[in-house]
């Protein structure tokens, strides 16, 4: 990689450059003034980049090359699913019927979407064991909000209004309590016991008549099955609350255990993690939302209905929460999912989570000579370490991860979940070789060895990287989050 | 089994149980209780190779009508626009779509400073101080602008203007029952908001005013006696923009808006179906530290050198977890990216120049049926949109023209019970003299 500064592309600027073509005016024009009273006339003009369409392409180019994805190398980040994302995925969501149609045309026109989306639901729920599916949310935290607000509307038409509570594991992802936070509830946090589970005795203690729901992630976020989940869903429907399903690690149980057949009532899938969106830097995501059948009723609005072969939007849903998007969700992103589960078939799926499940067994166990393994049982599709063992050494968890960069690898995820001391945690997914996971134990395993004999090395790393350590205090001390020119 | 994504080989396999100390895939899923085990495969539609896949789709998308064999007149908050051909080769560059988002700053660089290019060029565009990486779409931003509104003022009620998007409207309703706020909508009055019911519906109590600029009518709000009558409340200032009419239009920012947000759909995004589309967020500087969302900052390494990174995290999810005012995590980057590079594309003068395309176009077309003899409704200053009024329902008169390759306006009485036979037309820069004489010629029986 290059080490020099790439220029932000205002800085390439030069006025009398363009790098557009804008189709010709055929019709007679007229003054601005006959359309627009000069008070809405805009005078300072938009101080946008003026450079040609190769500037712009160099640009960019050098910036990709400032980037690391899946593409680029292994990327075991975990919690995030970064597995390889299908090309054909992209080749189908470019396909003009279904890049290039607008939300709004008439239904008659647009069957063949609604024929995807029908069908995609359709597999959602034999996949999650639901009854119905929504693909109307955007991504996996805008899905949690969507279920938690048809659990407060499921409630609240069985008068049920004092159910203001929502239990959330300790090892629970962020999004969890906020997005219980912005459906209007507060949060109550259920402690892990040591085995790394939900304590079913802190359960008990947590639950009462003002539960509306817990919200659980199967396996949780250490990568550990929750073996108690049946007794969990008696302990919570038994209080009149609901169990809710964060689908973010659905990857580990594909076609080995279904949420609707564990005892939850609703469920939300990250299409960009399990069924390879793309991540793409951040989103577009998407995230679906199933519900069993007593939860049909609020489902956002409108609810997409086949009948005799013809599909319509059904706008008529008076107990609806309401529309949580635009339109009808990431349809993009719903493409490239549909496309991906219709490459793999039934057996393909089921052998995706048995490699995703394998990978991260044997990275673990090869790992655990070297690092704390805070959870020694079986893990699912991810695992995490911990660097307590490095940190009285003197090099931190984030310092190892810096070092990881050196070796072309993205990080794990680290300091996260909260409950494990100096955490790293690991999802290698089904899309990797044995070469691939072999070459980074041997990296980490190294780092062990640098710790102990020449821990500077990590300390100071990265060391091959386009830029060094950054200064995150500064940024957000003094922020500076835009272009000013000098 | 063996499948194009999955490496592993049976020996592979085998040294790997044997690391690991098991005899079979199998009992690494034996901590899954007997009762809650799924046995078998799911019964769902068997795997496809390759090129059978992609003839199955091509057909299921060739069911569709679209807007490239289509001429199209449909619009209300999603448009067809020039998307310059650069655009999806730099989408294509899979450093960027693979990536995740870039909690590693030194590998993530690219991605990092092409987002800032992104904020800077959306605070130009609407003249805001602060923009950040991108919301879902226009209407979940605005449905957050809305609620940074009433925890800002601390009041509990926002007023909607009825000229804002139909689905925006919804969505902020939705969001507003998660947090016990009321929604009240200002009627319009000719097209744009009325401004005597507003200035009677004001009070203290009023977190925000939420307007759209240029509005679902097409047309443009008064924007400065909006601007008086909201602040003299010490309320907030929502606007919604179409950042591509900002390359004409004076920007909300100069109006003394508080929060902009939007769509950037306008800037090289496909419009797909509905989405993936591209929120946007800004705001003035004394609320920065309130917004939603990703922001991204430059500073330095240990040599001083320019670098960015994620920056003032304590706001989002993953610090403040219950204590958060917004729970997003995921954007739409990737479209972000794109917007930027048409953003860039386009640049100072492009945006201007197709901007002033839009108007004129919508400007020709509206005169072609008003010579055709058919009745505007709500006459006045608009961007690319207007309502003309028909004698029949706009549903009947759509699927006539779907038979002449036509995809016509939007029927506004699927969301205004008193504007049956309403309908919304959007042209823009696409659009020839062709097109649109055609169009008219095409609706000449249906003029009230």
């Amino acid at each position: 990689m290059h080490k020099e500064d790439q220029p932000l592309i205002f800085e390439l600027t030069k006025p009398g450059r363009i790098g557009y073509s804008l189709p010709e005016m055929d019709i007679p024009e007229v003054d601005m003034s006959e359309m627009l009273p000069e008070e809405y006339v805009r005078v300072e003009e938009a101080d946008l980049p003026e450079v040609s369409e190769l500037d712009i392409m160099r640009h960019y180019t050098a910036l990709s090359k400032r980037n690391h994805g899946v593409d680029s190398g292994f990327y075991p980040l975990g919690s995030c699913t970064m597995k390889y994302n299908p090309k054909i995925n992209e080749n189908v969501a470019r396909f003009n019927g279904f890049a290039h149609v607008h939300p709004l045309q008439d239904e008659s026109s647009v069957q063949g979407a609604m024929e995807l989306m029908y069908d995609l639901q359709e597999h959602l729920k034999e996949i999650t064991g639901m009854d119905e599916v929504t693909l109307q949310p955007a991504a996996g935290a805008h899905g949690e909000w969507t279920g938690l607000m048809m659990i407060r509307a499921y409630h609240e038409a069985n008068g049920d209004t004092n159910r203001t509570k929502v239990i959330v594991p300790d090892s629970a992802h962020g999004t969890n309590p906020a997005s219980a936070t912005v459906a209007g509830f507060e949060t109550v946090t259920v402690k892990s016991n040591e085995h790394g589970l939900v304590d079913l005795e802190d359960l008990k203690r947590v639950v009462g008549d003002d539960t509306a729901a817990l919200m659980l992630t199967n396996p949780n976020t250490l990568g550990l099955f929750e073996e108690n989940i049946l007794e969990m869903a008696e302990i919570i429907h038994g209080a009149g609350g609901k169990l809710y399903y964060d689908g973010a690690n659905l990857n580990a149980v594909l076609s080995k255990a279904r949420p609707g057949d564990m005892g939850f009532d609703v469920v939300h899938l990250n299409l960009h993690k399990t069924f390879t969106g793309p991540h793409g830097g951040g989103g577009p995501g998407s995230g679906p939302v199933g519900v069993k059948a007593d939860l049909i009723p609020y489902l956002p609005k409108p609810v997409l209905v086949k009948k005799d072969d013809v599909f319509t939007f059904d706008y008529d849903r008076p107990d609806s929460i309401g529309r949580v998007k635009p339109y009808y969700g990431n349809f993009g992103i719903n493409v490239r999912a549909y496309t991906y589960i219709r490459t793999m078939g039934p057996d393909g799926l089921k052998a995706v989570t048995e490699y995703a499940v394998l990978n991260a067994n044997y990275m673990m166990r090869r790992l655990s000579s070297a690092y704390d393994l805070p959870f020694d049982r079986h893990c699912k599709h991810e695992f995490v370490l911990s660097g307590k063992r490095q940190k009285k050494l003197g090099v931190r968890t984030l310092d190892i991860a810096k070092r990881l960069l050196d070796f072309g690898y993205h990080p794990p995820t680290i300091y996260f979940p909260l409950n494990v001391e100096e955490c790293i945690m690991i999802e290698p997914t089904e899309t990797e070789s044995k070469e691939t996971l072999d070459s980074f134990i041997d990296a980490m395993l190294q780092i062990v060895r640098e710790a102990e004999e020449n821990p500077e090395i990590v300390q100071e790393a990265p060391h091959t990287t386009v830029i060094g350590r950054l200064d995150e205090t500064l940024a957000a001390r003094k922020p500076v989050l835009k272009y000013v020119k000098q | 089994m063996k499948h194009r994504y999955l490496p592993m080989t049976e020996s592979d396999k085998n040294a790997m149980l044997e690391a690991i100390g098991v005899q079979s895939v199998d009992e690494l899923f034996s901590d899954i209780p007997e009762r809650v085990r799924f046995k078998g495969e799911y019964n769902i539609k068997p795997a496809k190779p390759e090129t059978a896949l992609m003839k199955e789709l091509t057909l299921l998308a060739q069911k569709n009508a679209d807007l490239k064999t289509h001429s199209s007149f449909l619009g209300a908050g999603v448009y067809d626009h020039y998307m310059p051909v650069i655009v999806d080769h730099v989408l294509s560059r899979s450093e960027f779509y693979t990536a995740y988002t870039p909690y590693q700053p030194e590998i993530s660089q690219g991605e990092l400073q092409a987002i800032f290019e992104f904020q800077t060029m959306i605070c130009e565009l609407t003249g805001m101080d602060v923009a950040n990486s991108s919301m879902y779409d226009g209407g979940t931003a605005l449905a957050e602008a809305a609620m940074l509104s009433t925890g800002q003022t601390r009041r509990k009620k926002v007023l909607v203007s009825s000229a804002v998007h139909p689905d925006s409207k919804e969505v902020v309703k939705s969001y507003a029952k998660g947090q016990y706020v009321e929604v009240i909508e200002i009627p319009h009055k000719d097209g744009v908001t009325d401004l005597e019911a507003l200035s009677n519906m004001m009070n203290d109590e009023i977190a925000a005013v939420v307007v759209q600029y240029p509005n679902f009518f097409g047309r443009i709000e008064p924007m400065q006696e909006l601007e008086q009558i909201v602040h003299e409340h010490k309320a907030m200032f929502v606007v919604s923009s179409n950042p591509l009419a900002l390359g004409a239009l004076k920007p909300p920012g100069a109006f003394g808006a508080d929060i902009v947000a939007g769509d950037a759909q306008v800037f090289g995004i496909p419009t797909a179906f509905g989405g993936p589309h591209c929120g946007y967020f800004a705001v003035s500087s004394k609320l920065m530290r309130k917004v939603p969302g990703r922001l991204v900052g430059q500073t330095v390494d240990e040599e001083g050198r320019r670098g960015f990174v994620l920056t003032l995290q304590a706001r989002e999810q993953h610090i403040r977890r219950d204590k958060a005012t917004s729970n997003i995590c995921s954007n739409q980057a990737l479209n972000a990216l794109a917007a930027s590079v048409a953003m860039t594309a386009l640049g100072k003068k492009g945006v201007k120049e197709m901007a002033a395309a839009n108007m004129q176009k919508a400007f020709y077309a509206r005169n072609q049926f008003k010579k055709a003899g058919f009745e505007i409704a709500f006459e006045g200053p608009s961007f690319n949109e207007f309502v003309v009024k028909l004698n029949k329902p706009v549903k009947e008169a759509n699927v006539e023209l779907l038979k002449k390759g036509i995809i016509g306006g939007y029927d506004l009485h699927r969301d205004y019970s008193e504007l049956a036979n309403h309908m919304l037309v959007a042209v823009t820069e696409l659009r020839t003299k062709d097109e649109i004489d055609t169009f008219v010629q095409e609706l000449g029986d249906y003029h009230a």
